[in-house]
Parts: structure tokens; C-alpha cells; sequence
């Protein structure tokens, strides 16, 4: 079943980092799975801890954050934000019972298209370890 | 927000690069059907004139009101297509791209897939365009005047032509005098100029220029702000000469004690300085420095009775009490222009350049055959018995560059002409020597390079193709072990002398600027423009300016056109006396601010205060945000603990729909 399992991954990236490795992964033709999209944001600091959670609710099977690499942010210190809030999130899901490998965080930055690449890889291969994801959805009303 | 959202969405093709991975029919078939889609269309190419007519045509038509455009990242195209909104009439800010060229098409192979990526993206687009507001960019004032990090060629060229525009420029180099590389060497390649002839008058030139303040031997300690408006702390080193008084007659430095005991710099080891020096007789400003690190007096407290150097000033200009001074200043712009190291030889122990002294680098060559250098022109070598002239002379190309076991997999793009160069030089100087060029390719691009290279080929240099295994001695020879790779024959050569043809690699003090400036490093380790086409001179920041070598290897012509090309960059918000200041900045939602200080203590720009405001009779404190500092990060706003704070483009009324799109759950 995992074969054809394909997760849904949402991926906040930063603008000056992590998208731009993205897009240097695109000029240099990287190969990598389609299950991730990408949201841009301009800073990693920018992510409410919400956002993870609302995507997970949205039908995310796992979401991924990346920014600059620590102490190379655009912004001086909004990766520390990210860091230390999403660390905290990423043991609160887990004490919620959601497996910890939906939610992952790397540091790419604009030089790094391979290692974008492995990130993927990487949320993809955990994605499919932790299976299809329907804890937290919303339950669908309908009237 | 009263007008009921209008879209359209465009498909780019972007030729075969979308097109052949993406289905654009069936994305625009798709985009149709998606709420408030007025027209949908795709385009061969959205960013070339027709593409943006479709655009403008369709705002003025069908009365658009948002654009949704799906083609490469917004990082390249982004302005054009708000440009192309502006001329319709429609706020600039009421684009959104979707970017299913470099994240999308160029990175899948299934169509099927990438389509279905597409789809999304484009879904998750027009879920936030129907949500984004009006902006409107500020213009602020410029400050006059340019910083100049580095003052070898590419400073001082762009410093030139920003002072002579009419501007202010701060010129701050590290060492105690301007010229940088392209003072050690000694002709240029491929037309043989003497470097400090065509450089040395630019040097003069740049000290004495009425628009160009000069802080040599200084460091760029603090820069702060943005473009237009930088504020910069820089530290002048202590010379412990007073340069007003410093006639740089030299008396000094020849009754210096420790005279003549220490490797100097600028020749690359092979001459001797003193504790107080010049680092060459041509230096700017010529104004002696006395090295902290070597002087008896500064590093002992004391120098026989009193230090001979205030003995042998005349002019009474030594002064052991002066200390750093810092300098604080306001410009507009500032081009980085530091320059590369040499590749160290001592990575490649193979060939022994630590163990022998007639195994020399490239750079040290230079010095050698120079008529300034350690030996007046003469070319001596030590070959671990005597001082000899060498009459088989050995040149080793890509030493440290295309070579990935030393990290290195760029060409060095001087190598191969500045070896063409020397080898010609040497023959010049020692007709009857046998000059060899171990090479894997070369390369001869630039204007005039094939034909010197042909020309030296004919003057008798040979040329083997054959990377060296190895360096080793036999009786008082070196021997290069290579194998002919054209011939298939494995050679072991004898020489008297073995140069080194080392590369450019990134300055190793590079950290200390790109933290300062919060720069970017290319995967290889060089500085990163914005564009590496078409913004080759610009940085991510704006208003940051790269020249020279800092970017990337170079020769003389490209660095100095480069800085140029950086200088007139420069040169727009200086003219223009005003910069515009992006409006994608955080706001605060004042009736529902609690005034808890949580953004303040976070925003890393200082750019949020608290104020105080009447509430409905009651005076309450909320949060301010200055937007001439606000740069928009957004930091603040995750940390709000009522929502209140939201930069503006990426608030969560905009990014909450685009999750909900892209998660699938209807």
C-alpha cells in the first residue's frame, strides 16, 4: 500500500535561502518527487506554528520548513525564531500522537540545489514512512 | 476590498521549458474553472512585449482586478509583471506568481505529475491574489555617497567613476596602501603593459581625488540600515605614525632594529621588512606603518634606550600613543570589491612546494621577474645548494583550480595567460632556457589571449599535456613525473626550477564581509550576484554592489569592467537622490493590539515601538511599526500573540488560503 501511497507535502520556504536553492535546483534541471509544494514566505521566522497545523489539517500528510543555514539569515535572526518555536512545535505534535517525521525543518541555502533536493527526498521518504495522515482533519459537515 | 475580485490567469510556456513538463491547456482549462477566474489564457512567452500586452489588455477590457501568473520564479520576474500592472492602471500589488518553471517543470520529468503540481500552484495563487491588498511603495531619501570595501583595481576604478559622477565615496582598504593584486605584478597579459604603470597613476589618483575620502589600513566594522540610507562604522587602524607629519622618506624603517628581519607581504615572503615598512616604494598613501606584532618597543615596552625609529624621524612623526580611531559615516550604496587569496600550494603536497625552494607559485613569480622585487628583475633560485639562474624551468597549470580533491572545481580563468606570460617573460630574460607548460586544457578566450598564446608557443615554450604526478628531487634537480597524455609516454623531466601555476580562491577573511553584509556565497565559495546573467554586478540586497575577483575569478579587463558596471549601479540612487522602500512591511491591527511589547523585543531591526493611543476613552498602549526600518521578515508576526502584527502580502488571511489549496480539502 505504501507503493502508491504519494504524500501530500507542504513546504514553507524563505525567500532568500531555501527558495532560491529551490530555484537553483530548477536552473540546474535537479530531479526530485512532485509531492512537495512550496509556499514563499520571506523569512523562516515568518511561519506560525499554526501554519504546520493548519496544513496538517488541510490534508497535508507533512509539511516542511526550510530557511537560511543559522547565522546566515537575511534578516539577522529570524531562523533562531523559526528554530526554537518549530522545535517546540515538533515536540507537541509529537506528545499529540503525530508522528514526528511529518514535520521537518532543514537549513538550504541559495547555493545548495542538491541538498534542496535531498531535503526532499528526505520529507518524502519520511512522509511515506508515517503513512497517509486524517488525524487531525476537520470532519467533513455537511449540511 | 469592496470590489469583488476579478482574475486572470496566465500560463507561460516559456517555449519548451514549461510546456514540454506541463500541460498549460489543461492547467488554463483548470484555472478557468477556479472562483473568481474572469479570463484565463496561456502564452508562449508572458514576459516578452505581446505576453504583457495580453495582460494589460485584459485589465483594461475585462476589468480585471488581480493577476495571477504562472511561469518562472518571482524572483526573476516578478517586477516586470508588476510593472506591466502599473502601466494598466492597476496596483502593482495585485500580482501573484506561480512558479512552475524552476520548482516545477525544470524539476520533474512526469507530465502527468508536474501538471497536477501545476495545477495546484495555480490553485494556491489564486487563493491568495483574491486576498491581497493595495501597496504602495515609499521613496526616501538617498544619502549621497558610496562605501568601497577593497581597494586593489576594482575599488579604485569604481571609486574613480562614482567620485568623478560627483559623489562622496568612502574607500576603505585593509592594508596600509591602495593597489591590491594588481600591484605585485609585474607586466599584464596579453599585451605585456607594466601593471604598476597603468596602475600606479590610478592609485595617485584616487588619494587625491576631492570626492574620495581614503581610509586606508581600516576596517569596515558595523553597516547598518538599507539601501540609500547605510549608516557604516569603520576602524582606522593605528599606524602609530602620524601620517600629517610622515614624509615617508624612510629613515625610519632603515634604523629600524629589527630591519630586514621579517618576510614581507607584498613580495610574497621572498624580501625582508622591518617592524615599521612601507609595503612597496610606490604605496598610496606613502606613509610608513609600524607593524604591532613586530615592534620591540609596541610588543616589549621597550627598544634599547629609546626606539630608533623617533630617532631617525625627523619630521617627529612616530607616535606609540596613537590609537584606533572610529570613523562613522552615511552612504547610499556600497560595491564589495575585496579581492581573492592565491590558491595555497601547500594543499598539494605532491609537489612539494614547502620542501623545495625552487618549487615557487605563480605569484611569487611575478615578484621574481619584477624590476621592484626582491631581485631587482634577476631571476635566482635556491636550488637547496647554491643560487642559480635556472635554465630548465618548469610551469604546472591548474594547481588548486578544476580540481576537486582541493575542493576547487572552477577554472581559475588567469592561470593558463599569466603562465603564457611568464614563460615568454623568462625567455626574455634567459634566452637559452628550456621552458616547459604541463597542461590538462588551455584556455585562451578573452581578446588577444590566442593570439599571445600562439606567439609564445612559436618563441619555443613547450607545451605538454600532462597533470604531474609528482615533484621529487634527484642530485640537485627537481623531477616532475608526468605522463604525456597526447604521446601516451610517462616522462620524468629535470628542472631547475618548477612554478606553480596556483589559482584564485575566495578571500579566507570572506566570512567576516558576507556577515556583515549578509551576502550569499555560489556553491563556489565565491560571493553571489543576484542574477547570474543578467544581474552579474548586484546582490541579493539592495543597494550592495560585487566587483572583482570577490564574485568570481577574473582578469584585469573583466574586473575593471565589472567595476564599472558596479559604479554606474551604484550611481542610480546617488543620482537619482531618492530610493523607493519596499511597502511589503509589517502593520499593526491597532483594535485588537494588547500593547504586550512581545513583537518589539523581537523585531531585529528595532523597527517596532510601543505608543500610546485613546482607546474609547482609555489610554492604552499598542504597537508602532516605523516602516522606514520595517523589512519585512515577518518575525513579529508569528510571535503575536493575538494576530495583530502582519506584514503586509503575507498576512494569514493570505497564506492561510494558499495552505488550505495546496493541502486539498475542500
Amino acid at each position: 500500500m505504501s507503493e502508491q501511497f504519494k504524500p501530500n507535502i507542504v513546504a514553507f520556504l524563505c525567500n532568500w535561502c531555501t527558495y532560491a536553492g529551490a530555484d537553483l535546483a530548477g536552473t540546474s534541471r535537479i530531479q526530485y518527487p512532485a509531492n512537495v509544494k512550496i509556499i514563499r514566505v520571506m523569512c523562516s521566522g515568518r511561519v506560525n506554528p499554526l501554519y504546520v497545523v493548519n496544513a496538517l489539517q488541510q490534508g497535508a500528510d507533512g509539511v516542511l520548513i526550510s530557511g537560511c543555514h543559522p547565522g546566515d539569515c537575511h534578516y539577522m535572526e529570524g531562523n533562531f525564531y523559526a528554530r526554537r518555536r518549530l522545535k517546540l512545535l515538533k515536540e507537541l505534535l509529537e506528545f499529540t500522537g503525530v508522528d514526528p517525521r511529518r514535520f521537518n525543518m532543514s537549513w538550504v541555502s541559495a547555493s545548495e540545489g542538491h541538498k534542496w533536493k535531498e531535503v526532499v527526498e528526505k520529507a518524502v521518504e519520511d512522509a511515506i514512512a508515517a503513512g497517509p495522515f486524517d488525524q487531525f482533519r476537520r470532519r467533513q459537515i455537511g449540511w | 476590498m469592496t470590489e469583488k475580485p476579478k482574475l486572470g490567469v496566465y500560463i507561460c510556456h516559456c517555449g519548451i521549458n514549461i510546456a514540454a513538463t506541463v500541460d498549460v491547456e489543461a492547467v488554463t482549462e483548470f484555472a478557468q474553472s477556479l472562483p473568481n477566474v474572469v479570463v484565463a489564457r496561456n502564452y508562449s512567452y508572458m514576459c516578452s512585449d505581446p505576453g504583457q500586452l495580453l495582460i494589460k489588455d485584459d485589465i483594461q477590457e475585462s476589468g480585471l482586478n488581480r493577476v495571477v501568473v504562472a511561469s518562472c520564479s518571482p524572483r526573476m520576474h516578478e517586477p516586470t509583471f508588476r510593472k506591466a500592472l502599473q502601466e494598466a492602471g492597476l496596483n502593482p500589488y495585485y500580482l501573484e506568481m506561480a512558479n512552475i518553471r524552476e520548482q516545477d517543470s525544470w524539476v520533474h520529468q512526469d507530465r502527468e505529475e508536474a501538471t497536477a503540481k501545476a495545477k495546484e500552484l495555480v490553485a494556491a495563487a489564486v487563493a491568495k491574489v483574491r486576498l491581497l491588498e493595495p501597496l504602495t511603495p515609499r521613496e526616501v531619501d538617498a544619502e549621497p555617497a558610496a562605501l568601497i570595501i577593497g581597494a586593489g583595481i576594482a575599488g579604485i576604478q569604481a571609486a574613480l567613476d562614482i567620485g568623478d559622477a560627483g559623489f562622496k565615496v568612502y574607500l576603505v582598504e585593509q592594508s596600509p596602501s591602495v593597489g591590491g593584486r594588481m600591484a605585485q605584478l609585474d607586466k599584464t597579459f596579453p599585451t605585456l603593459d607594466c601593471s604598476a604603470c597603468i596602475l600606479t597613476p590610478k592609485m595617485v589618483d584616487v588619494a587625491n581625488h576631492p570626492n574620495i575620502e581614503l581610509l586606508a589600513y581600516s576596517e569596515v566594522e558595523e553597516v547598518s540600515g538599507f539601501v540609500g540610507n547605510f549608516d557604516v562604522k569603520v576602524r582606522k587602524k593605528a599606524r602609530y605614525v602620524d601620517v600629517s607629519k610622515c614624509t615617508g622618506c624612510g629613515d625610519c624603517a632603515e634604523a629600524c632594529r629589527v630591519a630586514g628581519r621579517f618576510p614581507n607581504e607584498f613580495e610574497e615572503g621572498m624580501g625582508k621588512r622591518g617592524a615599521i615598512y612601507l609595503p612597496f616604494p610606490q604605496a598610496v598613501p606613502a606613509k610608513y606603518t609600524i607593524d604591532p606584532e613586530r615592534c620591540l618597543f609596541l610588543t616589549r615596552g621597550r627598544c634599547g634606550k629609546s626606539p630608533k625609529c623617533v630617532d631617525a624621524c625627523q619630521p617627529g612623526a612616530i607616535d606609540f600613543e596613537q590609537k584606533d580611531e572610529i570613523v562613522t559615516f552615511k552612504v547610499g550604496a556600497i560595491i564589495v570589491a575585496t579581492g581573492f587569496d592565491v590558491f595555497d600550494a601547500a594543499k598539494k603536497p605532491e609537489y612539494g612546494y614547502t620542501e623545495f625552494p625552487n618549487v615557487i607559485t605563480g605569484l611569487e613569480m611575478e615578484r621574481l621577474v619584477s624590476a621592484s622585487g626582491p631581485t631587482g628583475g634577476e631571476i635566482l633560485v635556491d636550488n637547496g645548494e647554491e643560487q642559480i639562474v635556472p635554465k630548465e624551468i618548469a610551469f604546472i597549470q591548474c594547481v588548486g583550480s578544476r580540481d576537486q580533491s582541493v575542493g576547487n572545481e572552477y577554472c581559475s580563468r588567469v592561470c593558463c595567460m599569466y603562465t603564457a606570460k611568464q614563460a615568454h617573460l623568462i625567455k626574455d630574460k634567459i634566452p637559452d632556457a628550456k621552458v616547459k607548460v604541463y597542461y590538462i586544457d588551455v584556455r585562451a578566450f578573452g581578446k588577444g589571449f590566442e593570439e599571445f598564446y600562439d606567439r609564445v608557443r612559436r618563441e619555443g615554450i613547450r607545451y605538454v599535456r600532462g597533470n604531474p604526478s609528482e615533484i621529487f628531487k634527484r642530485g640537485n634537480k627537481l623531477i616532475v613525473k608526468v605522463e604525456d597524455t597526447l604521446t601516451a609516454t610517462p616522462l620524468e623531466d629535470e628542472f631547475d626550477l618548477v612554478v606553480l601555476a596556483v589559482g584564485l580562491e575566495p578571500r579566507a577573511d570572506d566570512r567576516k564581509t558576507i556577515d556583515l553584509l549578509r551576502l550569499s556565497q555560489s556553491p563556489d565559495r565565491f560571493l553571489m550576484e543576484a542574477h547570474p546573467k543578467l544581474r552579474p554586478v548586484d546582490t541579493a540586497s539592495d543597494g550592495i554592489f560585487l566587483a572583482g575577483c570577490c564574485q568570481g575569478p577574473k582578469d584585469i579587463p573583466d574586473t575593471v569592467a565589472q567595476a564599472k558596471g558596479a559604479a554606474a549601479s551604484a550611481l542610480i540612487p546617488l543620482a537619482r537622490g531618492k530610493v523607493s522602500i519596499d511597502a511589503q512591511v509589517a502593520g499593526v491591527i491597532e483594535d485588537t493590539c494588547r500593547g504586550c511589547g512581545f513583537c518589539v523585543s523581537i523585531c531585529p531591526y528595532t523597527a517596532i515601538e510601543l505608543v500610546e493611543i485613546n482607546r474609547m476613552g482609555h489610554m492604552v498602549e499598542v504597537a508602532r511599526v516605523n516602516e522606514a526600518l520595517c523589512k519585512g521578515c515577518g518575525s513579529c508576526s508569528a510571535g503575536c500573540l493575538s494576530n495583530s502584527i502582519q506584514p503586509k502580502s503575507f498576512r494569514d488571511r493570505q497564506i492561510l488560503p494558499q495552505i488550505a489549496a495546496l493541502g486539498g480539502i475542500k
